[in-house]
């Protein structure tokens, strides 16, 4: 099958970008949209011409290095899917693809479709530790976790930091991905003791990074590839809030 | 983990913090709502009814101006959160997508920074028609029931009405399970149904008025 791609070319953080057209005249349907900007990126190098940057690592949809806008959407049409997982058979022949990266003030452009995510990096950083008791390794099951609480901080933790949630948002709000980590730690046992005090260190650089506020209208929740839930969004406002005024 | 202090100061300056303050604002003023549509009902009892409620309610100033304050103050803390917010918003992407659409987020929630200024200018015109009287050439101090006839027989003004209350009604769609999310209670599911059912009420109820004054109805 043949696909168009519009792709955004931009040489390093200080120049313009622009968006290019590309023809894929021998589409595999079964190739995923990375697989696609590879063999696009062959045809590129054996012109001389530079080819497009984009993340990927894993490729199995886990790591969370690859992601970029597809027609508008985070990850592209697919729900629950990263680039990497985004078969070509979702397309149809002759389709047009506007391909873009993530757009957002605290995600600045190094090149192409590549963007600086180490802000994510830094919130979580503001997470700090939990107390652990070191020395002899404890027994297991001696702290226990009910059911419940388990698969949702299971749930919570299978956010990958991609940064589609803050892509979708109209606010570039980095809500969905600080809640994620928040409620992780937060809906277990071992994450009480510093509980309040995280939820406020990791707000804090989440605002401090210039990422927008979160308007609880649900684009994140829409396109992250592990189906984060608006539910930990409310769990870090919880939180936040009880730390502040209490 | 460096400790990091609590407070009300570093509290109002956060995202989540303003989102909180907006949440109690827009909660006190859908009260409001709540209570003056249950007030304005009363114009299908009759002239006497209403014009005596409004009698009842000017015959306690204490009760009246504090009433007028409060909601003053929250309509203040609800709209200046939403500038900072909406200017932090702004900044927050400098450079827009070439294609962008929308994947799972409603038509109310995404156009809420639209129903509310608009919302905003419908209160202001709405004191100037029926508490000050300036834009409503009928009016007459005391005579509620006379004064809201008069002005709902102009079909643009009941026009105008009727649009303020369907843009409400998709604001308090919106904000009423928002108000809930923002400040830490996530129940999406019900709280949404329940949000679009009082909102779709509150609206159907005001909405009533002119469509009853202009049937001639209420006469």
């Amino acid at each position: 099958m043949k696909l168009i791609l519009h792709v955004w070319r931009q040489k390093n953080p200080a120049q313009a970008g622009r968006m290019v057209r590309y023809e894929a005249n021998d589409v595999n349907p079964d190739m995923s949209m990375v697989e696609l900007l590879d063999v696009v990126n062959e045809e590129l190098i054996l012109k001389s011409e530079e080819p497009i940057a984009f993340e990927h690592d894993c490729r199995e949809g886990i790591c969370g290095s690859c992601g970029f806008m597809i027609n508008g959407i985070a990850h592209g049409p697919e729900a629950a899917t990263t680039v990497c997982q985004l078969s070509m058979r979702h397309f149809k022949d002759g389709d047009e693809l506007y391909i873009e990266p993530w757009r957002a003030k605290a995600f600045p452009i190094i090149k192409d479709l590549v963007v600086d995510r180490s802000a994510f990096d830094r919130i979580i950083e503001a997470g700090g530790y939990i107390s652990v008791p070191t020395g002899s390794a404890p027994d297991g099951n001696v702290i226990l976790v009910p059911k419940d609480a388990s698969d949702r901080a299971m749930d919570a933790a299978a956010c990958i930091g991609c940064g589609a949630c803050v892509a979708a948002c109209p606010n570039a709000s980095a809500a969905l991905f600080t809640g994620a980590k928040i409620a992780h730690l937060g809906l277990l046992p071992q994450g009480q003791p510093e509980r309040h005090q995280r939820a406020l260190s990791m707000v804090r650089q989440f605002n401090a990074e210039q990422f927008g506020s979160c308007t609880n209208i649900g684009e994140c929740e829409a396109v992250c590839p592990k189906e984060i839930k608006l539910e930990v969004i409310a769990r870090m406002n919880r939180d936040f809030i009880h730390a502040s005024l209490s | 983990m460096s400790v990091v202090s609590a407070g009300v100061a570093p509290f109002y300056s956060s995202t989540v913090g303003k989102k909180a303050v907006m949440a109690v604002s827009g909660c006190v003023l859908f009260l409001f709502v709540l209570g003056h549509l249950a007030g304005n009902l009363q114009i299908y009892e009759g002239p006497e009814k209403l014009d005596n409620y409004s009698r009842l309610l000017h015959s306690m100033p204490a009760l009246l101006w504090g009433a007028r304050i409060t909601l003053l103050v929250m309509v203040a803390l609800h709209i200046w959160s939403s500038i900072q917010l909406a200017v932090r918003n702004y900044e927050a992407r400098p450079t827009g997508y070439v294609r962008k659409k929308a994947a799972g987020s409603s038509y109310a929630s995404r156009t809420m920074y639209w129903s509310g200024p608009i919302i905003l200018a419908f209160v202001i015109y709405h004191l100037l028609d029926f508490t000050f009287g300036t834009v409503n050439p009928a009016f007459q101090v005391g005579n509620v029931y006379a004064n809201v006839v008069a002005s709902f027989q102009l079909p643009l003004v009941s026009g105008f009405y009727i649009l303020a209350m369907v843009l409400l009604c998709m604001h308090l769609y919106h904000g009423l399970w928002s108000m809930f999310q923002s400040l830490g209670f996530h129940r999406a599911t019900t709280l949404k149904r329940g949000a679009a059912v009082v909102a779709i009420l509150i609206a159907a109820g005001n909405i009533s008025i002119p469509v009853s004054v202009m049937a001639g109805l209420v006469k």
